[in-house]
């Protein structure tokens, strides 16, 4: 699919630009000294930290890659809003005032109140930089998938962008131009949310009178394949397109049709089974095709109309998205109520979309987008997600992934370093635990609001079938374009939110937990404040690289991989040193290693990893699932319990 | 003490919101058929479910912000937080 840009979009988010960086260089006079760059002094209300708090949290994983995901696959992408919302209730009952007591300016400080330990501030301050930069990896991709609508520009230029504004963010003001940022970025995100949610009930549901001509089915047809396929009346006039075989054997066919000898228009179709034992349905699908020399080309639907294109056997994708049945054979629902949208969907029939890879012959890789028609009762359901499938799978170990990655959820939020700073922003344990509740309360009503934009965006008929991640942005551009371009910026500036925090916490172990381990003298304020400005800078740097290598990935499944870490190496840690007496530096310092390194090694060794990152078939990987938590986070414990136990000979002593 | 006090009232809400986090996610991998009934308006147990742990979360937080104000019977006043330093803070 092609995006156009919009000049109103472009206008709304130069303007949010320009604020956020006004504000920031305001505030740059009042952040000179260590206190002010890295804790905002801790003069920051607790209601606009607990805003920013939501600000700083909900990413671009939220916002797109939750809504792609529910989107694409229904109900499974809820799983990870509840799992994220959940991980708070850890924050507020066990970490947030013990955190604002024992701390100053990072996660380290915290951790290593009741030692003075070399080794927990570099474990820490090494633990905090990797899932830092594990974390905003899919935030940079999320800012590439959105500079194409938004800007009209390639994914690079998105990265690019981004980056720089929020080093130059970070770089005047520090956490106070953060806060403020992430605070306006919040409120924005709810606010605009909810009237996306209010319009999307106001819709309803509609069946699409057009999309018969494009999305055809035909059959039942019986017989062999793929004989009986092609002497269906609708192939009279076609040819078969040569792919050496490739296509017969996956159970699609690319076919161009002929008029008086001439190429007049092509169709790729899928197979897909019936009912009845050997018969099929031939659906129309859309087509991707990545040639050697890579060129890229695609076929939406039909080509039958060549007076647009001289290329009559290809076409731009057709979007997709759309319900073929309601309840009581209605064509419309008009306006739904927020319970009613549920029922009328689990009553209904939509069309979800599936895709396979295709190797051709000459070097070339076809990618076939199928449609999947789901009823509605499915897509309400956990489990329709290949990475959740597992759960009606009879073994137990497929069921371990989900598992799995529930507790890295659960266990993940409270041991984000760039959530745990923000706790040192207000000025004591009551504004900590107050600006929590209302965050719980802002990211928790923004988690519900997303079930209704996936969903609302799985209907509405304006998805981009090759990328899961414009769902949302999609979804208002379907309403009108003035709430698109407004929903895209604040997208845009949501991505600006995080990675501010997320540089920030970088920033701040880098100058304050690790420059001091290697090199032994006294910084002044000034100098630290310095080094944690080229911190920002470099940091920034590598998220960029980062963001333009790992284009094409779904964001929210990434961010997972970032809670998994973050939930090992940090959680058994941070919990033993606030609630068991005789752990040990050691102890904690092992913990946060093995948990870190554990994870990380596991996540690369993962089939998805295989898969996705270094193209190897996924049988091959050595990790048995793909969500390391289960696994990792006990280890996290029992590493932090030996360790200690074994070295309380030594503490006693000193 | 008010520290305490407040961290054991914490893991108590934290162990009751384990408890029925936990429920749900058991659910979601023995029971999935479960996830599909409908048990009341005609939508799923599994919207209902995740409905409810996110409200049940947000109201959670806001006893416990209630019960930890300053003045509830056996709080006490909050410290202010010491005056910090940051030269205190530099590197050994």
């Amino acid at each position: 699919m092609t995006h156009e840009a919009s000049a109103l979009a472009v206008a709304v988010f130069a303007a949010f630009v320009g604020l956020t960086l006004g504000i920031s260089f305001y505030m740059g006079r009042k952040a000179k000294s260590s206190e002010g760059y890295f804790a905002a002094h801790g003069q920051i209300p607790w209601f606009v930290n607990g805003v920013a708090f939501a600000g700083d949290y909900l990413s671009a994983a939220s916002f797109l890659g939750i809504c792609g995901m529910i989107a694409f696959y229904g109900y499974d992408g809820f799983l990870y809003s509840i799992g994220y919302l959940a991980g708070w209730i850890v924050a507020l009952f066990v970490i947030a005032e013990p955190m604002k007591r024992l701390g100053k300016f990072t996660f380290a400080d915290a951790l290593d109140s009741r030692f003075q330990s070399r080794g927990i501030r570099l474990a820490a301050g090494v633990s905090t930089l990797a899932v830092s930069v594990f974390y905003l990896i899919p935030q940079m991709v999320g800012a590439g998938v959105l500079v194409k609508p938004l800007l009209g520009m390639p994914h690079w230029a998105g990265v690019v962008i981004v980056g720089t504004v929020v080093i130059l963010i970070v770089v005047t003001a520090g956490m106070v131009s953060t806060t403020w940022v992430q605070f306006l970025k919040g409120a924005l995100l709810v606010v605009f949310s909810t009237v996306l949610v209010v319009m999307i009930l106001q819709r309803g549901f509609k069946k699409d009178p057009d999309a018969d001509a494009y999305f055809a089915t035909l059959g039942p047809i019986t017989g062999a394949w793929p004989e009986a396929a092609l002497a269906h009346p609708h192939f009279g006039d076609a040819r078969l397109v040569d792919h050496g075989g490739a296509w017969l054997e996956h159970g699609a066919l690319h076919v161009e049709y002929l008029q008086d000898g001439q190429v007049v228009g092509a169709g790729v179709f899928n197979r897909r089974d019936g009912e009845q034992q050997d018969t099929f349905y031939l659906d129309v699908a859309q087509a991707v095709f990545v040639a050697a020399d890579g060129t890229r080309t695609t076929l939406g639907g039909f080509t039958t109309d060549n007076e647009q294109t001289d290329d009559v056997t290809h076409s731009p994708l057709e979007p997709v998205g759309r319900v073929t049945s309601l309840p009581d054979s209605a064509d419309a629902t008009g306006p739904v109520g927020p319970i009613e949208f549920f029922s009328t969907l689990q009553n209904s029939e939509v069309v979800l979309w599936g895709s396979r890879q295709i190797a051709e012959p000459d070097g070339g890789v076809s990618t076939l987008y199928y449609q999947k028609p789901t009823p509605g009762s499915h897509v309400l359901r956990p489990g329709e997600h290949p990475r959740f499938q597992g759960i009606r799978s009879d073994k137990p170990l497929d069921k371990l992934n989900f598992l799995s990655l529930m507790l890295a959820l659960f266990c993940g939020t409270a041991s984000l370093p760039h959530i745990l700073i923000r706790y040192y922003t207000v000025k004591d344990e009551a504004a900590a635990r107050k600006s929590t509740i209302v965050g719980i309360a802002t990211i928790g009503f923004f988690y519900i609001l997303t079930l209704y934009m996936g969903l609302g965006a799985m209907t509405s008929g304006a998805m981009d079938v090759t990328d899961s991640n414009m769902a949302a942005p999609l979804l208002a551009r379907s309403m009108s374009e003035t709430l698109f371009a407004v929903i895209s910026a604040i997208a845009f500036t949501t991505v600006l939110g995080t990675v501010s925090g997320l540089i920030l916490a970088s920033a701040g172990a880098v100058a304050h937990d690790l420059y001091g381990q290697f090199v032994h003298e006294e910084l002044s304020e000034y100098q630290q404040v310095r080094l944690a400005k080229i911190a920002s800078v470099v940091i920034g740097a590598l998220a960029i690289a980062l963001g333009i290598l790992f284009k094409g990935m779904n964001v929210s499944y990434l961010v997972g991989w970032a809670f998994s870490v973050a939930a090992s190496a940090n959680l058994p840690a941070l919990v033993m040193t606030l609630f068991w007496r005789r752990v040990t530096a050691a102890g904690i310092t092992a913990a946060v290693i093995v948990g870190m390194v554990s994870s990380l090694g596991w996540i690369l060794l993962s089939a998805d990893s295989y898969e996705k990152i270094y193209g190897l078939p996924a049988s091959e990987a050595l990790a048995p699932f793909s969500q390391p938590g289960i696994v990792t986070i006990p280890l996290g414990f029992v590493v932090v319990i030996v360790v200690s136990l074994l070295t309380q000979k030594q503490a006693s002593a000193e | 003490m008010n520290q305490s006090r407040n961290a054991r009232i914490g893991l108590w809400l934290c162990a009751l919101y384990i408890v029925l986090y936990g429920g749900f996610v058991l659910i979601g991998a023995f029971r999935p058929q479960w996830m599909e009934r409908t048990p009341w308006m005609g939508v799923n147990l599994a919207i209902w479910y995740g409905f409810a742990l996110i409200g049940v979360a947000i109201v959670l937080a806001m006893a416990y912000g209630w019960a930890c104000r300053e003045g509830a019977p056996g709080a006490r006043r909050n410290q202010p937080t010491a005056p910090d330093d940051a030269s205190q803070e530099a590197p050994q």
